[in-house]
């Protein structure tokens, strides 16, 4: 095969792949707006994939928020600027590292266990025999999934956003003596609603890209448990790597006038 | 004349560079059990597939009922599919579901009965498989034969014209194979129906079939009575009948 070739064969299995994708999330979003949705395997989803991620998704922005502040405020002191720390830090917070970090945790923990999930079904027959009962894969799997994730996202963005403005709250005051009160003064006048509002955008977009991908993964898993693996590497990596691109793309349109 | 409730008109099926069925044709009689029989990978799970509309071959046509499955939307399929059941090899019972859930499964997704209904129906599924008090229990706590037996209550809850059984017999010891057997021609007498099975266990297959089709090499190579099949003088036939190495098989 010549390069020309590969390139073509490249081209092909990407389009393959973006439409495989984009029909899975028609035929659930279209089930999901004509209310066709099983709301107690939702709930349970929503346990399983978002409130067991609740502890991870905190310490991640607990930590990362304080080393935001403890590189920042400092310099920031010294430079005679110390009451704008937590305007950046909130700033930071409430645009990139709220919904970013959510959702790599959540694309990390979630993402692989939906396709593996999924991917285990494949190779048991498992979702053969839900299509051979007439029973829709997409309906019956993907929708529970993403629809928590929809709602679950938002809620761990919103975890991640205050924790990690917590903790660099708390950085800023033992090691450069920034009140909390000047802190919480500097993030009023800095951020409003709007960009914490266009975050939880952001992670609406996030868990669905998560959500998609973990389940495109599992349901074209092929070749039993070695399989599996492959789709649930594939699924982290793919998703993480949607996440940054639908990342830059989204603060472009959002946040691209200010 | 018998009338025919399935069937393959030339079909021919290639996955990649591998040709599974190549101009293959099998006629399926109403309301009785036909059993395929061939060479491991011969492509006898395929017809299965085929005729639960779960693949679509290359060319030629598959019918069910007298409907042609290879122009026939997905849509559509979901609706021909509430007639035709698939008890497959392993089960393939849903692991996050209980054995009881398993079974209602496809009475609450393609009717519009209230729970205790569903759930008494399914019972009676259960019980009419020889399985009692697993109604809570999860796949992974039932034997392989126990499993295989609740995949057919899954299959004949919702009161199939055709059921397709995947290799019901293989990998399990003669007394459970025995029962297996049993319970197919229990289920048929019970409840009529058309019924395809697919097995090597050729003990079974002289207890159960009515009709015996033999595929090798893609296409359906001998078909018709079981006692007409045990007679056959095509040494393709009765190699694999005697389980010889010598003949034209190839190993």
């Amino acid at each position: 095969m010549n390069a020309l070739e590969r390139f073509g064969q490249s081209t092909i299995d990407f389009l393959e792949y973006a439409g495989g994708v984009t029909q899975l999330g028609i035929d659930a979003f279209r089930d999901i707006f004509r209310l066709r949705v099983r709301v107690a395997e939702t709930i349970s989803q929503s346990a399983l994939l978002g409130v067991q991620s609740v502890s991870i998704v905190l310490l991640t922005s607990l930590f990362t928020g304080m080393v935001i502040s403890l590189e920042s405020a400092i310099q920031a002191v010294q430079f005679g600027v110390g009451n704008l720390v937590g305007g950046a830090v909130a700033y930071g917070a409430f645009r990139e590292l709220g919904p970013m970090l959510a959702a790599v945790v959540v694309a990390g923990r979630v993402g692989s266990a939906i396709a593996a999930e999924l991917g285990s079904m494949v190779v048991t027959e498992q979702i053969e025999a839900l299509r051979s009962m007439g029973v829709s894969p997409a309906n019956f799997l993907v929708v529970p999934r993403l629809l928590s994730l929809l709602i679950m996202m938002p809620l761990l963005t919103i975890f991640a956003d205050v924790i990690s403005i917590s903790g660099g709250a708390w950085i800023a005051n033992i090691y450069a003596h920034i009140s909390y009160s000047s802190f919480i003064t500097s993030m009023r006048q800095t951020v409003g609603f709007e960009d914490f509002a266009k975050g939880l955008l952001k992670a609406v977009v996030f868990g669905m890209i998560i959500a998609l991908i973990g389940s495109y993964q599992g349901l074209g898993t092929r070749g039993g448990a070695a399989g599996v693996g492959r789709s649930t590497t594939s699924a982290v990596v793919i998703a993480i790597i949607l996440i940054f691109i639908a990342n830059f793309s989204l603060s472009y349109v959002l946040f691209g006038s200010r | 004349m018998a009338s025919i409730y399935a069937a393959l008109d030339d079909v021919s099926l290639r996955f990649g560079e591998r040709i599974v069925l190549e101009n293959c044709s099998l006629d399926i009689v109403k309301d009785a059990i036909t059993c395929i029989i061939g060479m491991s990978g011969a492509g006898k799970s395929t017809i299965l597939r085929l005729l639960d509309g779960l693949i679509v071959p290359n060319s030629g046509h598959v019918y069910l009922n007298e409907r042609d499955l290879c122009h026939t939307s997905e849509r559509e399929l979901n609706v021909l599919r509430r007639k035709v059941s698939l008890a497959f090899q392993f089960a393939a019972m849903l692991d996050s579901l209980t054995i009881g859930d398993n079974v209602a499964l496809p009475l609450r997704e393609h009717t519009d009965l209230h729970e205790p209904q569903i759930r008494k129906i399914a019972e009676d599924a259960l019980e009419s498989v020889g399985l009692q008090n697993v109604y809570h229990q999860l796949p992974n706590q039932l034997s392989g034969g126990m499993l295989k037996r609740a995949g057919f209550a899954r299959a004949i809850v919702t009161r199939p014209e055709l059921i397709l059984y995947d290799e019901p017999t293989t990998g399990l010891d003669p007394i459970v194979s025995h029962l297996i057997t049993n319970t197919i021609v229990d289920l048929r007498k019970k409840f009529g129906g058309t019924a395809i099975v697919i097995s090597h266990d050729l003990h079974s297959i002289y207890r159960m079939a009515d009709y015996v089709a033999m595929l090798f090499e893609g296409a359906i190579i001998a078909y018709g009575p079981v006692e007409e099949i045990r007679r056959s003088e095509n040494p393709i036939v009765q190699q694999f009948l005697h389980g010889s190495e010598v003949g034209p098989i190839p190993l």
